[in-house]
């Protein structure tokens, strides 16, 4: 893992080439995390791949979380691996949720990450309206490739520019994004004779 | 043994004759009907699917049940086929998710009757520990289920267990477990379909067979 | 395949043919479970693939959700169903380092010794089923006769066969019982004599030989940029495992090797999983030799629970134990990322805390998962017979592929 002057380190070089692209950094439990303005996460990401004495070469794994109370709701994270140097470091690329758009613009502070995103719209398809757009990194990392298609199948984030974004895991033809924080956890509850009526 | 030997070849030349004969047919032949011969027969030599769904599969039919140590081949019941036209009894290892629902059913529908179903394990039971938006909860909401297999995964001797009580079922003898025992008969709680109504028909079925076998 | 059989897989075929899309799932005994494949044949050879996944989704991430920390283990332990117990050493993991809890030494190599039981019954299960796609069926009752002793070993120290939630936060569950180091000393004196049985069935057998020999081979460097961990990539010729790159337990004090294959063939897979049981059995005995003594669970009553035997006596541990049980502990908010070598390869936990009692996100990065994503190289512009072998020395886990 890079130490927090390591971070710090990084982050300077890449606001010389890409200024505006970090917005912030954080150092806990050992873990180095950029936090990355999810327009330029490509270039952030190809410069820790390609950049002389960084060499992430290799993308452990993508996900997602979704960060529902708070504004810019999701975020895709990268864990970017040097295996050399043996290092992980991880890119956060933070998601405003346009369908929420309105709601929030409303707002005395709007987030200016959200007004970003759903201002730039979709410049190559347009995939279904309302849903946050994030540039796919398959050409960079093919390994990306089922990860991103899980990702938009569980949260309903497009990855602009991947070959076959269907759904992955569930049916083609279900409908919703169940691992969003608002989508109900499903199953049934058990019945029994004395809440029959309540449920049966 | 000697006797014997000699005794059947009298009789298959007809040398056997009175009460020597009598004795013998006694011993040696049993008179049954056709269908309770035939449901015999068909107990002990099933046919199962070799498919498996998850992690039931491991410890039931597919691999574990049939390895040396618990045999299922004592049952009559270790030659799986991979395809569903062959087979007679399919075993619902694991969990069922919406998307293989339709999957488990089509080749349940393929199988040819008579057949009959095994539910191993609480996934495909009842949805078991994954109340959730992915799975079935309960494999009988789409299928017939024969038997359910409680366990989480169940060990193989509950899979013999269950494939024991699915036998006696195939030869007219369904077991009732704990009413029968105790005589309590007629305690069911039947689910309902819609709010309490009357139970379905297939229920009213069962209870008078239970009713009838804890009068017996 | 041998020389003089690989014309067609190169050379369009002299007469005129189709190509034939076929669906293979999601029900078939080849497939190692519910896997589909739509494969384009071309006559024999395979030309285009595209694997089908989701029919065990299970929901397991979702349902983390809604589970206070300790609830999670077993649900996690539910998605590779065949390496169970490095799912919750991932997600313990994880959570000790969420809330900066050591573990003791004894809890260390307990379970280290756990885990690598745990791989050679991976390795096992493994071998058994390929060897039977492979037409060795008497593999599948060697295999699963060893296999039923380690799952003994397992039902002995945690009471169940399969899924034994035995990795507690901060620890396990229970020490092990009397009689346990015995059985398990016995069990590591056999398996080596066990895999150089297994070698001798399969190495001189020709059939095996021919089907795996050169078949199914993608270079290194398509395997690292398709992410590619674990025996696929040793296989390939890249030493790297994360036993021996990251910290974690007390795999750093172990002496054990890395076995590497050349050409990254399904035979050298085959060679490469072989060697490794004979390494965890390495680390089996090391680990059981340096068994501290001590605790065997952390001793931080804020997040594990009190002794059984305090509870009568002791009012604070009794609010302790009802506290844990019924509400959970609390995580700081933070997010974590943990990852150990599972049998298949890199298995990482990520761990999302929003402060309450319940994870705000379990997400696991499944070895699985990613290394389907290398069947179509390893596939295309083979024979159907081949693709098969391919698929069973991938060794996908169809529970960690969906979840």
């Amino acid at each position: 893992m890079p130490d927090a002057p390591g971070l710090e380190l990084i982050r300077g070089e890449i606001e010389q080439d890409h200024p505006g692209a970090i917005l912030d950094t954080s150092f806990d439990r050992g873990q180095a995390t950029l936090v990355v303005d999810s327009e330029q996460v490509l270039e952030v990401l190809r410069w820790l791949c390609d950049a002389p004495g960084q060499g992430y070469r290799f993308l452990s794994s993508l996900h997602a979380a979704d960060y529902l109370p708070a504004t810019p709701r999701f975020a895709v994270h990268y864990e970017l691996l040097n295996r050399n140097r043996v290092e992980r470091l991880r890119v956060k690329a933070l998601l405003a949720d346009p369908s929420a758009g309105p709601v929030t613009a409303g707002d005395p502070p709007p987030p200016p990450v959200a007004k970003a995103s759903s201002g730039v719209g979709s410049p190559t398809a347009p995939p279904a309206e309302g849903l946050p757009e994030i540039d796919s990194c398959v050409e960079l990392f093919p390994t990306a490739d089922f990860q991103e298609r899980e990702v938009f199948d569980f949260f309903g984030i497009v990855f602009r520019g991947h070959p076959d974004l269907t759904r992955i895991l569930l049916p083609e033809d279900y409908v919703g994004w169940p691992q969003r924080r608002d989508f109900p956890v499903g199953g049934e509850p058990v019945t029994f004779t004395y809440n029959e009526r309540q449920y049966g | 043994m000697r006797d014997r030997q000699l005794r059947a070849r009298d009789m298959l030349r007809g040398d056997l004759e009175g009460e020597e004969l009598e004795r013998y047919v006694e011993e040696k032949v049993v008179v049954t009907r056709f269908e309770e011969m035939l449901n015999w027969s068909r107990a002990n030599s099933m046919f199962p699917l070799s498919f498996g769904l998850a992690c039931c599969a491991i410890e039931g039919i597919p691999m574990s049940a049939v390895t040396a140590r618990y045999d299922i081949a004592r049952f009559g019941a270790e030659a799986g086929r991979a395809s569903p036209r062959q087979a007679d009894m399919i075993i619902l290892s694991g969990r069922v998710s919406i998307k293989m629902a339709p999957v488990v059913r089509r080749l349940y529908d393929q199988m040819l009757e008579p057949k009959w179903a095994i539910s191993m394990g609480a996934c495909s039971s009842s949805g078991g520990m994954f109340s959730n938006y992915a799975v079935v909860q309960g494999a009988d909401k789409f299928m017939p289920i024969d038997v359910h297999i409680p366990g989480c995964p169940p060990r193989p001797e509950a899979v013999l267990y269950g494939f024991t009580k699915l036998q006696r079922k195939i030869m007219g003898n369904p077991d009732q477990g704990w009413r029968q025992r105790y005589n309590a008969a007629g305690t069911e709680e039947w689910a309902r379909g819609g709010p309490a109504s009357t139970p379905s028909p297939e229920a009213v079925e069962a209870y008078e067979v239970a009713r009838e076998l804890a009068r017996a | 395949m041998a020389d003089g059989l690989s014309s067609p897989l190169s050379a369009p075929p002299a007469v005129e043919t189709e190509v034939m899309t076929i669906n293979i799932g999601p029900h078939h005994p080849a497939t190692h479970g519910v896997l589909r494949l739509v494969v384009d044949l071309e006559g024999e050879v395979v030309r285009d693939l595209k694997p089908v996944i989701g029919y065990v989704h299970t929901g397991i991430e979702k349902s983390c959700e809604d589970k206070s920390y300790w609830k999670v283990i077993p649900f996690v332990e539910r998605m590779d169903y065949v390496s169970f117990f490095f799912q919750m050493e991932a997600f313990c993991g994880a959570v000790e380092r969420l809330v900066d809890l050591e573990i003791p030494p004894r809890a260390k190599y307990l379970r280290m010794i756990f885990l690598e039981l745990n791989r050679i019954h991976s390795h096992l299960v493994w071998l058994g089923t390929t060897a039977l796609d492979l037409g060795a069926i008497s593999m599948l009752w060697y295999c699963f006769r060893e296999r039923e002793r380690i799952l003994d070993l397992f039902e002995m120290a945690t009471g169940q066969r399969m899924h034994t939630r035995y990795f507690q936060v901060g620890g396990v569950i229970e020490d092990i019982p009397v009689g346990f180091e015995e059985k398990l000393r016995k069990f590591i004196a056999d398996m080596p004599v066990r895999v150089g049985q297994y070698e001798a069935l399969l190495d001189r057998n020709e059939v095996f030989l021919q089907r795996t020999k050169g078949t199914g081979i993608v270079p290194r460097e398509r395997l690292l940029e398709l992410g590619v961990t674990g025996p696929l990539l040793r296989a390939a010729g890249e030493p790297w495992d994360m036993r021996k790159t990251f910290d974690y337990l007390a795999y750093p004090e172990m002496d054990f090797k890395i076995p590497v294959g050349t050409v990254g063939d399904n035979y050298d897979r085959y060679r490469v999983r072989l060697a490794e049981i004979v390494e965890s059995v390495r680390i089996v005995e090391q680990s059981l030799d340096a068994l501290p003594e001590g605790p065997f669970i952390a001793d931080d009553r804020k997040y594990v629970l009190p002794p059984r035997s305090e509870l009568p006596t002791s009012m604070e541990s009794l609010i302790h134990h009802f506290k844990l049980v019924t509400e959970g502990y609390r995580v700081a908010p933070g997010e974590v990322y943990y990852a150990i070598e599972s049998p298949r390869g890199e298995l990482g936990c990520f761990v999302l805390a929003d402060g309450s009692a319940k994870p705000a996100r379990v997400h696991f990065r499944d070895p699985s998962f990613i290394n389907l994503q290398a069947f179509k190289d390893m596939a295309v512009d083979t024979y159907v017979a081949d693709m098969i072998v391919s698929l069973g020395m991938l060794d996908p886990i169809l529970g960690g592929v969906d979840r």
